[in-house]
């Protein structure tokens, strides 16, 4: 990827991040296997966008922005925020760069603390990051309870007298609470019933336009994805194998995985039904350890040809706004 | 519906909760044809669960219990079948395959032994024969190395390999309902595709008909010819799955298609908000009142609403709602 220094305009630059584990050794003095659960990621997300991440389970989604957020040990590369060096960081100054990330989780039934009344959960950050007076405080969290559309008698409830969708709220309240620039979306409603999914997805981008969020969006949803995300990334065992901007992305998906994973979504548009043949791809992904060479694509690929088997594909761009890590699909450089 | 495999009629199926006895399925009528696929729709807690296990007489009970109505498979009333004649039901003419796989499977049998277990209990097979017809089952659910694989214990197994397990359990005997409660919510969408297309296949094969649980109307429009629509314990609306979907006439119904972001077919840079239906579904303790379920969430709704039950009304030969106001509905779905 062309090195591009911090243009303005972008909040958050990954380069080559790399995420490796440890696993347990076979024997006593063999070595210890290890799992890349990311391998070489380079994203650039713009101020004010909404980076979308796609793959299945185990593609290294989750890992990828724990690493942003400094949750898991980055084992290489580099990751800037608004022109700080997020993996220099340690001690004090980190605490003090993570009031602009936060963090929106998956599971609202399991990401708030039981034993604490709503306000408390919502004040926990400003408490923490000791932003403004301890007086404000209080009018800022019946503030973040309006934002997020929540009543001001709710404010003294525990979490578990409160329904998945609010708790998801609680959780969005507590996010934007120290103003972030950047709020890090994981599966945010793919734990919800569907009728609630779209009041979580509506608040989430009402409150991108009012405060200027910068989302990084993770889901295995891609009709969440389109409806939500300016910029996509297709992840798969680890590595990014397509980036493009929403339309070209769903407009002309290019890497064999995304088309299949595009056609795999059952849909209720009939148009779309009758158009193509689904592309299936058999079996479950390799196991992530001992990878074969070449691309980690190749054994599920309906296309894939002997130097696919051979070479790792690198990122390339086919246009400026979208990039293939294929051997089959034509770059334009 | 002249021949009709499976026939429920008025069912009520009534739980005992601390604040009283709610009807948790009220008034529930829908048939099934032999080979056919049906979808019963709607958010949790709407009672579609519920539904598929008052048909496997499954009910727990004590809290439980089937009030009313009656559910004919073949013109046998499984209501008033004792427990030694539902045992010899279930599993051999009706099976379900259950939400969660790795739950649902037995961790100490091998899957060999658990497919093997139904064959030997139905269909009076010895060990050795169950064993041969699982691996034959492994590999029509198409398992590689269906030989092998038959030894390995659920959790050597990857998830989309256990729905396939459950799925070869639920057929081992040729049912001839199958159940498929949201068979593949716990699942990646490329397996999810193949549990869908092995599905497909295997009802082709074995004409069974099947009952898909789902709340994602994307996978209704793959798999079903009817749907069944649920709102707190009631069908709301029914029909064939490409009507209901361009047509829909429930407000619910029509809630429920538009508040999902679809994958649409080409993406232009325009992105409305999504339409939502606000709220959410009544606590337990409001089932069974009189009028109409859906008002408090409902953009159309009348005082009449509040005060009457509104009855099934039938719209076309296909198709039926209950709504107080269908003549105000035929709002046509964007998106």
């Amino acid at each position: 990827m062309a090195d591009v220094a911090i243009e303005t305009g972008t909040l958050l630059q990954m380069r080559d991040v790399e995420v490796c584990f440890s696993l347990k050794r076979s024997g006593l003095f063999a070595k210890p296997p290890l799992l890349r659960a990311v391998d070489g990621v380079s994203l650039s997300v713009g101020k004010g966008q909404t980076m979308g991440i796609v793959g299945e389970s185990g593609s290294g989604k989750t890992t990828l922005v724990l690493a942003v957020a400094r949750l898991v040990q980055v084992t290489g590369g580099q990751i800037d925020m608004n022109g700080v060096d997020l993996l220099g960081l340690s001690g004090e100054a980190l605490r003090n760069e993570r009031h602009n990330m936060q963090f929106i989780f998956q599971d609202p039934y399991s990401s708030l603390n039981p034993r604490l009344r709503a306000e408390k959960i919502v004040r926990e950050p400003l408490d923490r990051l000791n932003i403004g007076s301890i007086r404000s405080r209080d009018e800022r969290v019946r503030e973040l309870f309006e934002q997020v559309g929540l009543r001001r008698d709710q404010l003294r409830l525990f979490p578990h007298q409160f329904s998945g969708g609010q708790r998801q709220r609680i959780g969005i309240a507590r996010a934007i609470a120290s103003n972030p620039s950047l709020v890090i979306c994981d599966e945010p409603v793919s734990a919800l019933d569907v009728g609630v999914q779209a009041q979580i997805l509506n608040l989430l981008r009402r409150l991108q336009e009012q405060l200027g969020l910068t989302y990084v969006f993770i889901s295995h949803d891609l009709g969440v994805i389109q409806h939500m995300c300016d910029d996509i990334a297709v992840m798969y065992m680890g590595k990014i194998v397509e980036q493009a901007d929403r339309e070209s992305l769903f407009n002309d998906p290019k890497h064999p995985y995304t088309r299949a994973l595009l056609s795999a979504v059952p849909s209720a548009d009939p148009n779309r039904r009758n158009r193509e043949r689904r592309i299936t791809i058999a079996g479950d992904p390799p196991n992530p350890i001992n990878l074969p060479p070449g691309c980690r694509f190749a054994s599920r690929c309906p296309l894939a040809e002997e130097r696919c088997r051979v070479d790792t594909p690198q990122l390339g761009d086919v246009a400026q706004t979208h990039r293939v890590a294929c051997h089959l699909v034509e770059k334009s450089n | 519906m002249t021949s009709s495999l499976l026939s429920v009629r008025n069912l009520t199926v009534e739980f005992a909760t601390r604040d009283g006895v709610v009807p948790v399925i009220d008034d529930l009528s829908f048939d099934l044809a032999p080979g056919e696929t049906l979808s019963l729709v709607g958010e949790s807690g709407c009672g579609k669960t519920i539904t598929a296990l008052a048909v496997m007489g499954l009910i727990p009970s004590p809290p439980g219990r089937v009030a009313a109505g009656s559910i004919s498979l073949a013109g046998e009333d499984l209501v008033q079948a004792t427990d030694s004649r539902m045992r010899e039901i279930r599993g051999n003419e009706v099976s379900m395959v259950f939400q969660e796989p790795m739950t649902s499977l037995n961790p100490v049998f091998t899957i060999g032994e658990q497919i093997g277990e139904t064959l030997r209990r139905h269909q009076g097979l010895t060990r050795r024969q169950a064993q041969a017809q699982s691996v034959q089952m492994l590999d029509a659910v198409q398992i590689p190395l269906p030989g092998r694989r038959a030894n390995d214990y659920p959790h050597q197994l990857s998830g989309g390999m256990r729905q396939r397990v459950m799925i070869a359990m639920a057929l081992a005997c040729r049912p001839k309902i199958l159940i498929a409660d949201e068979p593949t919510t716990a699942l990646d969408v490329t397996v999810q595709a193949q549990i869908f297309d092995l599905m497909q296949a295997l009802r082709k094969e074995t004409e069974a008909a099947i009952i898909l649980i789902t709340h994602d109307m994307g996978s209704v429009a793959e798999m079903a010819e009817r749907v069944v629509v649920m709102y707190a314990g009631r069908k709301i609306e029914e029909g064939q799955v490409d009507d209901i979907l361009i047509r829909p006439r429930h407000p619910y119904t029509r809630g429920l298609i538009a508040c999902v972001p679809h994958l649409l077919e080409t993406v232009s840079s325009e992105r409305p908000y999504l339409q939502e239906v606000p709220g959410m579904v009544p606590p337990l303790a409001d089932f069974g009142f009189d009028g109409c379920m859906f008002a408090p969430r409902c953009d159309l709704v009348e005082e009449s609403c509040w005060h009457k039950k509104p009855d099934v009304i039938q719209l076309t030969d296909s198709q039926s709602a209950a709504c107080w106001n269908l003549q105000n509905s035929e709002v046509p779905v964007d998106g």
